[in-house]
């Protein structure tokens, strides 16, 4: 079961959810808790411990300008102007390949061969009996965000269940999150924002064909929008939690609400209950 | 000498276009002979990476000068590479008074 964590709008507490959700099971079976906001992660705050912690790279093209001979070909045909080709010289981008090997594979001269770059981090650790952290981390100015998800995500695919924080937004990161997923739980809150991104979101996940559900978050009691909002669309909601000073507090001081509020725990089984069924999963 | 200024439009009398990598065209004037061509940008609509696409196509077209707005960093490497000299027009006229600045000295390089 890969159950995702999404949201239009940042800020809404999908790593929240997660890691409540992960917490919680984690009790009575194995789970993997997969930070998939590779730009930003922050689930590791909620779960300290010592990762390993590994390098992420990607293949870029090294030229041998001994053997090269400037024929442009590579250049040609690079969809990403990461090379030129001048008379004399050839100049390559790394920050604008995409790591695709066309230009080692179209070179007449086989003057090119590929290395490693670093693009960022995979860390995985055991903060708990039975809860696995997998963290990606893009470097600072790495402008690739989705092969380190597929990394992490490849880091947990035969575990037998897979929480996936994502980031916020519905750009290609987030599309690379969901993509395989059984379901996914969208988070929203009780502001006008909250809802015009949970319908960019849920927009998302149907062209996905990723059965989802709601959490209304940060709840002020009135969520009459959200509520005809979900109901127009066919989105079940799972969970709803309270605007409140303590749960805050909680949260700000990196702590876990389940664990503060142990009456919690019977909700967010019950969330996973409901995300089964709407995978279709076998309870 | 070949100068490349980049345009809103195919003519001289277009307006400049002040980014480099996106601009609807690239007219290239003869600074002697006062002809010119006009090269509509088939990376304008691109991904990304236009910059060095866009300066790997005026170097095709042997322009030894570009005049534009805006110039990233890329494209710039590129051009410096080819020997390219880049002034910067942003006076928000046409081709053709951006090219009598540029024969009149009164344009500044590209930092």
């Amino acid at each position: 079961m890969k159950l995702a964590i999404a949201s239009g709008k940042g800020g809404t507490g999908k790593s929240m959810v997660a890691a409540n959700l992960a917490f919680t099971l984690a009790m009575d079976s194995p789970v993997s808790l997969v930070d998939c906001d590779v730009e930003e992660p922050n689930l590791h705050l909620f779960f300290p411990s010592d990762p390993i912690t590994r390098d992420v790279t990607l293949p870029i093209p090294v030229i041998d300008e001994l053997i090269c001979t400037y024929c442009g070909k590579c250049g040609e045909f690079c969809q990403y102007g990461a090379i030129s080709v001048l008379p004399k010289k050839i100049l390559f981008f790394a920050d604008l390949c995409h790591s695709c090997g066309g230009c080692t594979l179209v070179c007449p001269e086989k003057a090119i061969h590929e290395e490693p770059k670093r693009i960022g981090t995979l860390s995985v650790s055991t903060p708990l009996p039975g809860l696995k952290l997998v963290t990606g981390m893009l470097d600072t100015g790495s402008p690739l965000a989705v092969p380190i998800i597929h990394e992490v995500k490849k880091e947990t695919s035969d575990d037998p269940i897979v929480i996936l924080d994502t980031a916020p937004g519905t750009s290609c990161p987030v599309v690379e999150a969901l993509e395989g997923c059984d379901a996914c739980i969208l988070v929203t809150e009780s502001t006008p924002f909250g809802l015009h991104d949970l319908g960019l979101a849920a927009d998302v996940v149907v062209r996905l064909g990723i059965p989802a559900g709601v959490i209304i978050n940060r709840s002020d009691g009135k969520d009459e929008e959200t509520l005809r909002f979900c109901e127009e669309h066919g989105l079940d909601v799972l969970l709803t939690i309270p605007f409140s000073r303590e749960i805050a507090s909680i949260q700000s001081r990196g702590d876990l609400l389940c664990r503060v509020q142990p009456e919690w725990q019977k909700e967010f089984r019950s969330l996973f209950v409901k995300s089964k069924l709407l995978a279709g999963v076998e309870l | 000498m070949k100068v490349c200024i980049t345009a809103q439009g195919a003519t001289l009398d277009a307006k400049v276009e002040d980014r480099f990598g996106r601009a609807p065209y690239f007219i290239i004037a003869d600074s002697e002979t006062g002809s010119f061509e006009a090269i509509a940008n088939p990376f304008k609509d691109g991904a990304g990476g236009v910059g060095p696409k866009a300066a790997q196509l005026i170097i095709d077209h042997e322009a030894g000068v570009l005049i534009s707005g805006l110039l990233g960093g890329n494209a710039k490497s590129v051009l410096d590479s080819a020997g390219i000299a880049q002034y910067v027009y942003r006076g928000g006229g046409t081709v053709s008074v951006a090219l009598d600045a540029f024969k009149n000295n009164t344009l500044d390089l590209v930092n």
